[in-house]
């Protein structure tokens, strides 16, 4: 087997972005000089295909990105036709420019993308793809049914924009040009701290609130832009149309354009945008099978689901499929943590505090008055056996549970309870017991997931690329290969990470940790499942970490690794402290050699 | 006109708490939500038409070839869309996969059978009346089904082991309970009741391919609302749907009547996720 080394220019991605463009500039040309080759009908289907790519570049983000299972997004579409068709035609006011129509209609979609999408904050997979279901049935009955507005079953004429866009390849250019805009966007927003979030909250949730990810807001961001969108494709649908009833308004339509990103696969942007050209043009090709083509994208979802998940998107990630290193070892660079953790803000002599916190789930006392301090620049061990409530302790600190009793406080104002998001904010990161990662990013990309809160640029700055959200990426980037560089693994940067061993993933979410530039680093069972050599640079590691002013809690079984780094320790037993106190007091406590470390 | 909004509203109730008692079925064997529950509806009233009003049999064969439809798809639905992706359950992959079933028979349905709406012949040859067999056949049918299931969940052992899967199926496969059978009979059992649902409700319903994403919506508000696995909140809640659905309609006409029942169920979800009678759910980290 070769063995593969990346070079560095690789490795910082570098080499990468005229790659990544070339099948977008290849798409840019072959959609330009279309017109060349032929016209009459398949300007039409080039004109859909366009049309549709609108649409579905925000669905995209809702579907393939944030994973929100948006079935009923046609009830967008619907929305946005009829109100550039009605706006332009004048049926209930003095008839708009269709620009402005159109400008309307994307305000419109918008604003019923917010109100479709909301639920997704509070409700269930399956609950949330049955109220988008609802909610396209009944934009079609309304539209049924509103004759005066909608002119009912019979329906009513598309918009004609004005010259040079009246004709058949102006309106292709028209909607040719929107998609490409579209594509630019996502595109853009794909490769910010948004597009890395949403990816966050669609494979490792619990990790993304830690690393102080908000859900709502964000995915309020994305359903205003992906309603908006895909009302202007239904004014772009409702011109190439130039004649809509609700017939034209079937579920099928939605289910092409979520198999359109089904297909493409999740994460991407160009799979997606391959998909909906397929989907669009490959009917055309067989006739006869245009009335089972709704049966045949049924057909091909379920293959899909049930057989390649990972859609084009991974067919043409060719990058991945190099064999890795074999062999390869871990090994961290202290020193640089210095530059990592330059200066914590508040000159480091905190300490975060638990005070007789107790919690019970019903009968059981999960944690029953405990007490322990953690000081900056301090490692504090918590052991004990299974069931003690190391995990719960820390579970109370980052605020997926709620004490019954007690305090936390860091330097001594409480923590909000339950409020998950904000201990990133306040610098308290933390690991998981089993690490929880994006499997399809790369190893850089989940690393820069823990340095989102502290981008500086907008929403919209991303979506335009704009200097701040440029300067942005920059410096995550670089942040995120120095804490790379720090935990050892920079060379394994640009590879997705579901393809690195266990103990390469435990580092990785080190390393994610560090990108908050923690007061206070929580760790869950770091050494589970490393080699004792591992385990022997993760303890140098962590020893350089306190020494650079953070406050480490770390909850651990391997009693010599604890024993090795730890400066205070306390053992835990049925939710109590059994002990606390120096190593050495506790290797030589009684009870806990008998309750515990086995003597 | 009360009396007709009562009528009507406690029939289509009635129908919608069948489909909801189908989700159920499947959820309780499974963890799974399917989407195929409306379809089943749909093809109760399609087959129903097929075979006693295009061929002409009997109505009691036409019944039991419909119901024996509903168990054929209920059994593909478990092989096909739903034990492949029981094992990773975490990634709802089956909100995907039996969604793509269901627009299967859907589109098959639309195809072969026809995309308007058929007339369903009427099942007891007697003359057409206020309280008519259009209103009575679904509520006997539910009846029928809310009785039977408390005798086989209370009095059989196969009832009992299907509440012992839907308790913990860890625990039942443990004891040594067949846990493959008995969710591909749940899944039989809630083909039969969603096309006895669809058949007792097609004077009403039409045969019609459109049903199915409709009777899909409707028939899961009573589950959202009654609390998933609950079968008594589902009728208790589809009966109420019904009701509110009728009274809407003839208040403010059929459109809004749509969006009034798709505000309520949005705003009583965004309240109370788990629904009016379930319990949250601890989210484990």
């Amino acid at each position: 087997m070769t063995q593969v080394r990346p070079s560095r220019a690789d490795a910082l991605g570098a080499t990468s972005t005229l790659g990544v463009a070339l099948p977008f500039l290849a798409l840019l040309v072959i959609g330009v000089t279309l017109p060349l080759f032929g016209g009459g009908y398949w300007g039409v289907i080039a004109t859909r295909a366009c049309v549709y790519w609108v649409l579905v570049s925000g669905l995209n983000l809702v579907v393939g990105f944030a994973g929100q299972i948006a079935i009923g997004w046609v009830a967008l579409l619907t929305l946005g036709a009829y109100t550039t068709s009605v706006l332009a035609a004048g049926n209930v006011m003095p008839s708009l420019s269709p620009y402005l129509a159109l400008a309307i209609a994307a305000v419109v979609g918008a604003i019923f993308g917010l109100i479709v999408g909301l639920p997704a904050l509070r409700l269930r997979t399956f609950y949330f793809a049955i109220t988008t279901l609802g909610f396209a049935t009944i934009v079609t009955q309304v539209a049924l049914a509103w004759q005066s507005v909608t002119g009912g079953g019979v329906g009513v004429a598309g918009p004609i924009f004005p010259k040079p866009f009246d004709s058949q390849w102006g309106f292709y250019y028209f909607c040719f040009g929107l998609a490409a805009i579209c594509t630019w966007m996502t595109a853009n927003i794909a490769a910010s701290r948004f597009g890395r979030a949403l990816t966050a909250i669609r494979d490792a949730e619990v990790a993304a609130e830690a690393c102080g990810i908000a859900k709502p807001p964000l995915l309020a961001l994305v359903f205003l832009f992906s309603g908006a969108v895909a009302a202007i494709a239904g004014g772009l649908f409702a011109s190439l149309q130039s004649y809509i009833t609700p017939d034209a308004f079937t579920l099928d339509l939605s289910v092409l354009f979520f198999i359109a990103i089904l297909i493409g696969g999740r994460s991407s942007i160009l799979g997606p945008l391959l998909g909906t050209i397929l989907l669009t043009v490959l009917p055309e090709f067989a006739a006869p099978l245009v009335a089972w083509s709704t049966f045949l994208y049924a057909v091909l979802l379920l293959v899909i689901v049930l057989a390649m998940p990972g859609g084009i998107a991974e067919l043409l990630d060719f990058k991945n499929r190099r064999p890795l290193e074999s062999g390869r070892a871990i090994v961290p660079r202290p020193e640089l943590l210095d530059r990592l953790l330059a200066a914590p803000a508040d000159g480091g002599a905190g300490a975060l505090t638990l005070e007789q916190v107790a919690l019970a789930f019903g009968g059981v006392h999960a944690i029953d008055g405990l007490d322990l301090e953690i000081r900056s620049g301090q490692i504090h061990g918590l052991i004990g056996p299974n069931g003690s409530g190391k995990t719960t302790t820390l579970n109370v600190i980052s605020g997926y549970y709620a004490q019954q009793s007690g305090a936390v406080r860091l330097n001594g104002a409480a923590l909000p309870v339950l409020e998950r998001h904000r201990r990133a904010h306040m610098r308290i990161a933390r690991t998981f017991q089993t690490p929880r990662i994006v499997g399809s990013a790369s190893v850089l990309q989940n690393v820069m997931i823990g340095g989102t809160i502290d981008g500086k640029c907008t929403f919209v700055e991303s979506l335009l690329s704009l200097p701040r959200h440029r300067r942005d990426e920059v410096l995550l980037r670089d942040t995120a290969m120095l804490a790379l560089s720090a935990v050892g693994l920079e060379r394994l940067a640009p590879v997705r990470a579901d393809r690195l061993q266990h103990s390469e993933l435990r580092f990785t979410e080190i390393a994610r940790a560090l990108m908050l530039r923690p007061a206070f680093l929580l760790l869950d069972e770091p050494a589970a499942g490393l080699s004792a050599e591992e385990i022997g640079r993760l303890g140098a590691l962590v020893v350089a970490i306190a020494r650079a002013g953070t406050g480490v809690l770390l909850v651990e079984h391997h009693a010599d690794l604890i024993f090795d780094i730890c400066h205070h320790v306390t053992v835990l037993n049925l939710g109590k402290n059994l002990a606390a106190g120096t190593p050495a007091d506790i290797r030589s406590h009684r009870e806990v050699v008998n309750a515990y470390l086995g003597g | 006109m009360v009396e007709s909004i009562v009528s009507t509203g406690l029939a289509i109730g009635c129908i919608y708490a069948l489909i909801g008692i189908t989700y159920n079925v499947m959820f309780s064997a499974s963890r799974v939500f399917s989407f195929t529950a409306g379809t089943l509806g749909m093809l109760g009233g399609v087959l129903g038409s097929l075979f006693i009003g295009r061929l002409g049999l009997p109505v009691a064969v036409g019944f039991l070839l419909a119901l024996a439809g509903g168990v054929l798809l209920g059994i593909v639905t478990e092989i096909v869309a739903v034990r492949p992706v029981l094992k990773s359950l975490d990634q709802h992959l089956y909100v995907l996969s039996t969604l793509a079933l269901a627009l299967m028979v859907q589109q098959f349905t639309a195809i072969e059978w026809g995309t308007e709406a058929r007339p369903f012949p009427r099942l007891f040859d007697i003359a057409r009346g206020g309280f008519d067999q259009e209103f009575w056949l679904p509520m006997l049918a539910c009846l029928t089904v809310i009785v039977g299931l408390e005798l086989l969940y209370r009095h059989t052992l196969i009832g009992r082991a299907f509440l012992a899967i839907a308790e913990d199926t860890y625990a039942a496969r443990a004891l040594g309970l067949p846990e493959r059978s008995l969710r591909m009979a749940s899944y039989a059992l809630a083909g039969a009741i969603g096309a006895l649902a669809g058949f007792a409700g097609g004077e009403m319903l039409l045969a019609f391919f459109g049903n199915g994403p409709m009777l899909t919506f409707y028939g899961f508000v009573p589950v959202a609302l009654g609390g998933m696995g609950n079968n008594r909140g589902a009728v208790v809640a589809g009966l109420l749907l019904g009701l509110f659905q009728q009274t809407a309609n003839f208040l403010v006409g059929g459109i809004f009547a749509s969006v009034a029942v798709f505000t309520v169920f949005i705003i009583v979800l965004l309240a109370r996720p788990e629904g009016l009678a379930g319990a949250a759910v601890q989210r484990r980290v």
